[in-house]
């Protein structure tokens, strides 16, 4: 049997062990509800769609997926069964990815039970069930790369606490990349550069295009600009492969710790 | 067989394993003794494959730990220190993961989990979690989950560690009526358990190899005869 489904399968099992799984899931549906009818105001905005829950999801995953996340190193170095699992005959490979894997799968799952929303729109009125589809892989993927994100930080720490803090930070920077708020600050700041009274007109004209780069660099960062479009029905490759890369590379930075704490 | 060559590891500037060179064939039973610190579980960890060497290496049956791990690891079986299981799984299932992991199949594989389950005397608490259980019993799950898969070599840390005087007798027999064409390395501060189960021990102090012979010949280098005499004697 492939070793990183048995790691996969060893892992999902352990969420449910414990009231972890439990208490994670009920307090992920009654948030997403929050979410959905009154901070989102489903009801109010005369739509039938899911926009309202997707348009928060990003902040709800902010403090809810390094829950999930946190234990996945931390608490096998603090238990010490993380030698017992890397003296078996199992890569590094097979064993982060059986872990990231089953972290995947759990929040997977939580999503999945929101489905009485998504009932709901359809009693409501005639929702575009196939943008809801690509909505709800969008929120699964970028889930993903939260959770990859959340390896990442369980690898550099045997304490779950800071591995929450370190996951919920780094996600939130990149969550916040995308805000407007962020992308006028960023340009304000070149402007501003851009203003000052030395500079001729080539020298500005730099500044402007540096600009463009760093501010269309950082927003491109952002969770937040890649789900907005997916949440809106259109699955384009770019914010697909954008998701893939990030949890590609988290997931080689967490080998990478895992490996140079040996 | 294990075989070490100039095995070091520095941390950070710290010395805990010097230079160690030695090898143990099938049919040894290994002391590994010396004090608290003496770098007796660093030097495990790296023939188990937990722990890279800063110089050096290490083979199990023929397999370089670094540059063949999934070989090395599949020939050995390991306890690590303080026996770490994952407490919320059943004995049972734990084992089944272990075996899941060691590709153990068939007719092997029941006959292994009912040959360790049964010697180890786990039938009574296969349902039970893990973390529910006595220090005596997660001992035995460890050292369950070490033989399962029958290995050729085997590395066990501290095996009767927390242990009563009964258990502790129980795995002392094991561990000799599995010895006959296993190799195997314990490590121990009880020198009375030397005496019981090893063909020949190792002292390590400070990360040296101070003493290597036979339990027979450390005892003839003190005038008492006494183990713990010579024990005192080469590790301060």
């Amino acid at each position: 049997m492939n070793k990183v489904r048995i790691i996969l399968r060893r892992e999902f099992a352990s969420y449910f062990a414990t009231p972890l799984a439990y208490v994670f899931i009920v307090i992920f549906l009654i948030l997403a509800g929050v979410c959905t009818f009154s901070l989102g105001g489903l009801y109010e905005s005369g739509q039938a769609d899911l926009a309202p829950l997707f348009r928060l999801l990003p902040w709800l995953y902010l403090f809810l997926v390094p829950a999930v996340s946190m234990r996945l190193w931390a608490e096998e170095r603090k238990s010490g069964t993380i030698e017992l699992l890397f003296t078996q005959p199992v890569t590094l490979w097979q064993a982060v990815l059986g872990k990231f894997f089953a972290a995947w799968l759990f929040v997977g799952i939580a999503l999945a039970l929101t489905f009485p929303t998504w009932i709901t729109v359809n009693y409501l009125g005639n929702p575009d069930n196939g943008a809801v589809l690509a909505g709800y892989i969008g929120a699964f993927i970028m889930a993903g790369a939260y959770l990859a994100v959340g390896s990442c930080m369980s690898a550099l720490t045997n304490n779950q606490v800071i591995a929450f803090v370190l996951t919920a930070v780094v996600c939130f920077a990149f969550a916040l990349a995308g805000l407007p708020a962020v992308t006028e600050w960023s340009r304000g700041l070149f402007d501003w550069m851009a203003g000052w009274s030395f500079m001729g007109a080539g020298a500005k004209d730099v500044v402007h295009s540096i600009d463009n780069a760093v501010t269309d660099g950082i927003a491109g960062l952002s969770f937040l600009t890649h789900f907005e479009s997916i949440s809106k029905g259109v699955l384009a490759l770019r914010d697909l492969l954008y998701f893939g890369l990030v949890i590609t590379f988290f997931l080689l930075s967490s080998a990478a710790l895992l490996e140079k704490r040996k | 067989m294990i075989k070490t060559q100039n095995l070091t590891k520095h941390y950070q500037g710290l010395v805990a394993v010097e230079d160690l060179t030695f090898s143990v064939e099938p049919g040894e039973v290994l002391g590994f003794l010396g004090p608290n610190g003496a770098g007796k579980s660093t030097t495990m960890r790296m023939i188990a494959g937990f722990v890279t060497p800063t110089s050096g290496s290490a083979s199990i049956c023929g397999f370089d730990v670094a540059t063949q791990p999934i070989a090395a690891k599949t020939a050995l079986g390991y306890l690590p220190e303080g026996a770490p299981c994952y407490g919320e799984m059943t004995v049972a299932g734990f084992l089944d993961f272990i075996a899941d992991l060691r590709a153990l199949e068939g007719a092997t594989r029941k006959t292994r989990l009912d040959y360790v389950i049964g010697r180890l005397q786990l039938d009574g608490v296969l349902e039970q979690s893990i973390d529910t259980l006595s220090k005596g019993f997660k001992r035995r799950v460890g050292l369950a989950q070490a033989i399962v898969h029958d290995p050729k070599v085997l590395i066990l840390d501290e095996p009767t560690d927390g242990l009563d005087p009964v258990q502790k007798h129980e795995v002392r027999t094991l561990i000799s009526e599995i010895a006959k064409e296993k190799t195997i390395v314990i490590s121990t501060h009880i020198l009375e358990e030397v005496d019981a189960v090893c063909t020949r021990a190792i002292i390590i102090a400070h990360g040296r190899l101070v003493a290597d012979d036979t339990p027979a010949g450390l005892k003839a280098r003190a005038p008492s005869g006494r183990l713990d005499d010579v024990f005192r004697a080469v590790a301060a």
